[in-house]
């Protein structure tokens, strides 16, 4: 028995050191950093040991601004984006005809690489003195005044920067939901239909429950991914998102590492912390909450 | 309620691009259950018995045909309105939900008068799981239950709402050997109490023979013999149903009719007045020789096995049409055979003799 145990660590082994090296061993590092105050990269040196790193932070307006665009990112774009994944994936389990073909062109989005898919979004909201943009020539259409979703008013921007998110992450989402609905067996409907069971409760009694493990991930993946959220902004609105009042968490701790404002590892680390801290709570909220609602057999 | 389906038939069309011809899965069906009795659909995989199934339970519509329940024609009618309870072969009991929740489902589902308040429910699911014997894990997963009890609770589901028909498809499949002989007994026992019609299919002879009072014999979409277990066992009408029934297997035999005798090869064997001359396939029952001094049929002896009660006699004999020629016969206990002897000398019993036409299968009575 100790001999095997000792083969089986021995297996391990490259795998554990490269984990070691290049996971845990920054995580620790960014951990110390961002009790290091006044760290200068150069050097290797730091002034002293503190929390005034997080002070700094936590007062820093463009961070509370990025933490306020982050949480609206989550809290609008999950939901949503989870939705209408389900939705697209009902239908598309109900559909006969043409179902690869719609499986495929919805899957799209995901094999295409997401700064151009920017770009195209930029070519549709974008309002200069030359032209209006696709969107702003619609929103005329019907009456409404043009504006500049780029580079104009907050909740513009707001509102393109979260559907451009929904957009990215509903590919992969109805690939699961899609897989996770084929896989509930026709003889709970057929038991369901037999006892004349409406479809509403078909789907909140049977179906709901049935794919929950799999709804429960993408909402977990989902939370992460968007607390994560960086190349989406940049893609929409360039690398000076503190200008553009539309940064997030994550484009902080860039900045903070590189940007124009840059040379503060030491901010940078409390930042990422305090990151890691807020999707480490949300993630153990969710598990929580899923307890009760997810059904594994 | 009567259970009547009227030449029901079944087609599915042939899906494939390359073309082919469609699938008859059930080929102009009828059949009468009556009121009350236990009937089972039994014939080998694929010889449309769910199918038949399924169109009685409404989740399948026939290409033609009436399906009438007691004097109402139900052929158009969805499920819900039908009035069926169906059991599946793997329960599709819902995973999430514990025993009691499984029970009242269908229950919930009723609308307008027949709505029900959560008491009533409660008791009803009560009453039914006191029928099969479950009351006593209501709070359960079905995940938390053996292959039996999940059968009785979906059993419980499908009875809960008092159906005017229970349908149950390949109910004893997934259970083993010894669930398989207590759960029959059960379902017996349960139909009898409720007196509900029931209909349930089965590949498994032994099933249909122990529990139905009668038995449907399918064959390719079509039914062979409609009859009382026993009957149809001793009167069967085709040769495919001769063969399907019965275990250890009927025993086949190339044999002739020579002026009223029946000859297995050489031996004259019985006496089959009325037959006209010409080859016939001789189908004999297991249970249908006996070994005597003088008898007709003389084969190899292969070897003696005694199993339990039954005692077999395997021997040899040419013109026998089963696997390597070997016919198996069972004989009293009291047999003792002489171990250095080479060969067996058979008689039959006529009562288990039946001869069929080489050609088409047909049962040739004499």
């Amino acid at each position: 028995m100790e001999k095997r145990n000792g083969k089986a660590w021995l297996y391990l082994l490259p795998a554990l050191l490269f984990l070691g090296v290049f996971m845990v061993y920054p995580l620790v590092d960014v951990f110390v950093y961002s009790f290091e105050e006044g760290f200068n990269f150069a050097s290797q040196t730091f002034s002293g040991v503190g929390l005034y790193n997080y002070s700094y932070v936590l007062r820093d307006p463009y961070f509370l601004a990025a933490v306020r665009n982050t949480f609206l990112l989550v809290i609008i774009t999950v939901p949503l984006s989870t939705g209408i994944a389900l939705l697209i994936s009902l239908g598309l389990n109900s559909i006969q005809k043409l179902r690869d073909l719609f499986q495929t062109v919805f899957f799209l989005p995901y094999v295409t690489n997401t700064l151009a898919v920017g770009l195209v979004f930029m070519i549709l909201f974008k309002k200069t003195a030359y032209s209006d943009g696709l969107v702003n020539v619609l929103l005329k259409a019907f009456g409404l005044t043009a504006v500049d979703f780029i580079d104009g008013p907050y909740w513009a921007k707001m509102f393109v920067l979260c559907f451009y998110t929904v957009w990215i992450v509903l590919p992969f989402k109805i690939l699961i939901l899609t897989s996770a609905l084929a896989s509930v067996k026709q003889d709970y409907y057929n038991a369901a239909k037999v006892d004349g069971t409406p479809r509403l409760r078909v789907f909140t009694k049977i179906t709901l429950p049935m794919i929950s493990p799999m709804l429960f991930y993408l909402i977990i993946t989902g939370f992460i991914g968007a607390f994560k959220a960086y190349q989406d902004a940049v893609a929409l609105f360039g690398v000076n998102l503190n200008a553009a009042g539309m940064n997030t968490i994550v484009g902080y701790v860039y900045d903070m590492l590189y940007g124009n404002s840059g040379g503060y590892p030491s901010f940078a680390s409390a930042a990422a912390i305090l990151l890691f801290a807020i999707v480490l709570t949300i993630t153990v909220i969710n598990l929580l909450v899923s307890k009760k609602h997810v059904h594994y057999d | 309620m009567k259970l009547v389906l009227d030449h029901i038939t079944k087609v599915f069309p042939n899906r494939n691009k390359k073309g082919g011809p469609d699938k008859v899965a059930v080929d102009d069906f009828t059949l009468e259950v009556p009121d009350g009795t236990l009937v089972a659909l039994l014939g080998p995989s694929g010889c449309g018995k769910s199918t038949t199934l399924n169109m009685i339970s409404g989740l399948l519509e026939p290409t033609s045909g009436r399906v009438f329940f007691g004097d109402d024609d139900v052929t158009n009618l969805p499920p819900e309105l039908r009035g069926v309870g169906l059991v599946f072969q793997n329960y599709a009991l819902y995973p999430h939900l514990n025993v009691l929740q499984n029970i009242t489902f269908p229950l919930e589902n009723l609308r307008g008068e027949r709505k029900m308040t959560k008491e009533a429910m409660r008791e009803t699911a009560y009453e039914v799981a006191k029928l099969v014997q479950i009351e006593t894990y209501m709070e359960r997963k079905p995940a938390q239950l053996s292959g039996g009890q999940q059968q009785r609770v979906a059993i419980a589901r499908a009875l809960v709402k008092r159906p005017r028909v229970l349908l149950l498809d390949e109910p004893l499949s997934n259970l083993d050997a010894r669930l398989r002989l207590q759960t029959r007994e059960e379902i017996r026992r349960i139909q009898r109490e409720t007196k509900i019609t029931t209909l349930f299919v089965t590949h498994d002879q032994d099933e249909a023979m122990s529990i139905s009072d009668l038995i449907v014999v399918m064959e390719e979409g079509a039914v062979r013999q409609v009859g009382k277990p026993q009957e149809v066992y001793d009167d069967p009408n085709c040769l495919f149903v001769a063969k399907f029934l019965g275990t250890p297997q009927i025993n086949l035999f190339r044999g002739s009719v020579r002026s009223g005798r029946l000859f297995l090869g050489d031996a004259a064997v019985l006496d089959a007045p009325g037959v006209k001359d010409g080859p016939v396939t001789v189908g004999v029952r297991p249970e249908g020789f006996y070994v005597e001094e003088d008898g007709a049929l003389e084969c190899a002896l292969s070897r003696v096995e005694v199993m339990g009660r039954d005692t077999s006699v395997l021997a040899t004999h040419p013109a026998c049409d089963n696997v390597g020629n070997l016919i198996r016969s069972i004989v009293p206990a009291e047999y003792k055979p002489d171990a250095a002897r080479e060969t067996v000398r058979f008689n039959l019993k006529p009562r288990k003799v039946t001869l069929f036409d080489p050609e088409t299968g047909e049962r040739i009575v004499f």
